[in-house]
């Protein structure tokens, strides 16, 4: 009997120490599933879903906060990654949050009318505009996520969003045309 | 001597249809009035323009400078004035335009001068610059700069240099024209190129339906005493000339998925390539011309031409005769790894190997497709080995993991698995839409990456930032109290003092003294 509770109380002490080790040495930093949730979307940071940026809103999905059709530069390809991920089925987007643009866009400012007060600057999330006070500022193409957060602070309407241009460089292949279902 | 050959796996017999274009020696084909130069010619970043219009430029000279590593020079093709650098339409499958030079010719091809070349002297560095100055690609259709290609890594020991003369597609013969009449330039080409990447061997592997080409070469090889180069013929089997299927049947090698021929000490030129790397290194001239197969039922005389890059295709279709009988459609390529195209305005570039003019009789247009009926004819002739039906229905149902799982990026397009098809199904097109998919997805991802990190990074400064602030207005506070605090403290002393003046007058002056020094 006393050996059996002696026995038992070194392997618990033996196992807590080991547990207490494991749980110190190997801890995880953050959360994964906020990483994974974040790996999918697209990174826009333009604040659609109601978050301030695509982490902040990977976070509430991960706490159960938000949905996950909250997001419409994902689309509902990203929609359904999302569903995928968590195991949850997909829905439609939802549209108090905005429509998928048709095509990818990239802000373009006028600069003979841009009067360089650096609002545009401080709006852009993603440091895609260049430009210092009463100098013209100009939007890096290739950084530019498209979020159209530049637009609404320009106090002279001199940013627009125009679409990404097909050249030789992004062009597809198209999809073959359905001739066996044209056939029937 | 006879080497040991491999056999790939698949492959079809094909007609090689190559007489036709063979019989005569090629052209020289007159100096266009007017060249079309596209600055995204090869694979990688477009070179950037470096004249101006109204400039003259002389032949050779570099109107393209290469931008980034994975790039290669474009050189003006005529003697003449710069008319405009602007959007033209190019010879894409996409047909979108891209940037190019126009240059109006004046008639009197005056080239640069060369620089004196020793060739002999050279490091391998400055043989790999030169060869990029000079815009030498890949002349096999793929157009990837040589530069790059033989810039294997000081870590990797290339055994073997491989000359690609097999030229396995039907209809195109500009390898094999260009072996006949231009042996000794592809060896010396061939010896320059084992300089460059520091090897003793190359073997030219030439299909044994070109005995004249084999013959050329070996004459050339022992007129120059060319040491380690030798022509090996192997069995005309398409697509015998993919660069992955000649190496492995030449030594045997297969080179790893996703890997490069150097990952198993190999590297494989075309031999159009090594002509015109013979050309820049010894004769210092650019790659401003190449040699282009001119055939198909819808041309009266096919031909091959020594033509300009830059010179419109209609002028070497009517310097063959023009066209005849009921043409139907211009392919860039062969018939079965070209596209076609729209114009027959568009400009000849570095990897135009072929115009093909086809007629309804002998290219009739694809069947109708019909559904897969699973008989495993793709899956026997691909020679990469894939398994052409699963990836067919994972292109089909766009599941871009799943053609990836089946090695999707190892299909050569070779064209195999849709010519056997009892179902007539355009397979290739499937691939090539997958793969293209992948592509922009990765390209997406890619991008969103940065994003995020620049997100970050912004996330992090603006921290920083309200730090800072936050900092620098408690110090001040700090101070503004310390100040005040002082003040305070010898507005007490002065009032203690004046106290102490009030309650002792007429005492004795040490405290008073005192006192003072204290306030001091």
């Amino acid at each position: 009997m006393l050996e059996a509770i002696l026995a038992l109380s070194v392997l618990a002490g033996v196992f807590g120490v080991l547990l207490g080790f494991g749980a110190v040495r190997f801890r995880v930093d953050g959360d994964p599933v906020v990483d994974r949730i974040d790996a999918i979307l697209p990174q826009t940071q333009c604040g659609q879903c109601n978050f301030p940026g695509c982490r902040p809103y990977a976070q509430a999905i991960a706490a159960g906060e938000a949905d996950i059709n909250q997001c419409p530069p994902g689309g509902e390809a990203g929609v359904q990654a999302l569903a995928d991920l968590l195991g949850v089925e997909p829905k439609p987007l939802n549209p108090d949050n905005g429509t998928e643009k048709a095509q990818p866009t990239v802000a373009w400012i006028d600069e003979s009318v841009c009067i360089g007060c650096t609002k545009c600057i401080q709006a852009c999330p993603v440091d895609a505009i260049l430009g210092a006070p009463q100098q013209m500022h100009t939007v890096i193409r290739d950084e530019c996520t498209g979020c159209d957060l530049c637009v609404e602070p320009c106090p002279v309407d001199c940013i627009y969003m125009r679409p990404v241009e097909t050249d030789i460089r992004n062009w597809r292949w198209p999809f073959p045309e359905n001739r066996i279902e044209a056939a029937r | 001597m006879t080497r040991a050959l491999r056999d790939f796996p698949g492959g079809i017999q094909l007609a090689g249809n190559k007489g036709e274009s063979t019989s005569r020696p090629s052209m020289t084909a007159p100096l266009p009035r007017r060249v079309v130069i596209p600055l995204d010619q090869h694979i990688g970043e477009p070179a950037r323009p470096v004249v101006k219009p109204g400039q003259r430029v002389r032949t050779g000279e570099l109107i393209g400078s290469p931008e980034g590593y994975l790039s290669a020079g474009v050189h003006a093709s005529i003697t003449g004035e710069v008319e405009a650098v602007e959007e033209r339409p190019v010879p894409h499958p996409s047909g979108l335009p891209a940037l190019c030079v126009v240059i109006a010719g004046d008639g009197t091809d005056e080239w640069i001068p060369a620089a004196a070349q020793q060739t002999d002297a050279m490091s391998r560095g400055a043989l790999r610059r030169r060869l990029r100055e000079a815009g030498i690609v890949g002349l096999g259709g793929a157009a990837f700069p040589t530069a790059v290609k033989v810039n294997t890594g000081p870590e990797s020991a290339v055994e073997q240099l491989i000359l690609n003369g097999a030229e396995c597609e039907p209809y195109i013969s500009c390898d094999e024209m260009l072996m006949r009449e231009r042996a000794g330039a592809v060896v010396d080409g061939a010896l320059l190129l084992m300089r460059a990447l520091d090897t003793r061997q190359c073997l030219i592997g030439v299909e044994d339906n070109k005995p004249e080409a084999i013959e050329t070469l070996s004459a050339a090889i022992s007129t120059i005493a060319a040491e380690g180069v030798e022509v090996v013929p192997v069995p005309t089997r398409y697509p015998g000339g993919g660069e992955k299927q000649l190496i492995y049947t030449l030594t045997g090698k297969e080179v790893p998925s996703h890997g490069l021929p150097a990952d198993v000490g190999v590297v494989c030129q075309n031999v159009g390539t090594a002509a015109a790397v013979h050309d820049a290194l010894r004769h210092g001239r650019p790659l401003v011309e190449r040699y282009v197969t001119i055939t198909g039922p819808g041309v009266a005389g096919p031909g091959n031409v020594r033509a300009r890059i830059g010179t419109p295709m209609h002028e070497l279709i009517a310097l063959c005769g023009g066209y005849t009988g009921d043409p139907d459609r211009l392919i860039m390529g062969g018939p079965m790894m070209g596209f076609g195209l729209s114009d027959d305005d568009l400009p000849v570039v570095k990897g135009t190997n072929c115009l093909l003019v086809t007629t309804e009789t002998r290219f009739p247009r694809p069947d109708q497709a019909m559904p897969c009926i699973r008989c495993g004819a793709c899956t026997e002739v691909c020679p990469a080995g894939l398994l052409p039906q699963q990836l067919y229905w994972h292109a089909r149902a766009k599941d871009l993991d799943r053609v990836r799982d089946y090695d999707l990026f190892d299909c050569i397009e070779c064209g195999a698995c849709a010519y056997v098809c009892p179902s007539h199904i355009p397979l290739v097109q499937y691939y090539r839409f997958a793969k293209s998919e992948v592509r922009a997805q990765e390209e997406e991802r890619h991008r969103a990456d940065i994003a995020r990190q620049r997100y970050e990074l912004r996330q992090a400064r603006l921290e920083r930032e309200q730090r800072e602030r936050e900092e620098k207005r408690q110090r001040k506070k700090a101070a503004l109290r310390e100040k005040e605090k002082s003040t305070e403290d010898r507005k007490a002393a002065v009032q203690a003092a004046l106290q102490r003046k009030r309650g002792e007058a007429g005492t004795s002056s040490q405290d008073t003294s005192a006192s003072q020094d204290d306030d001091g």
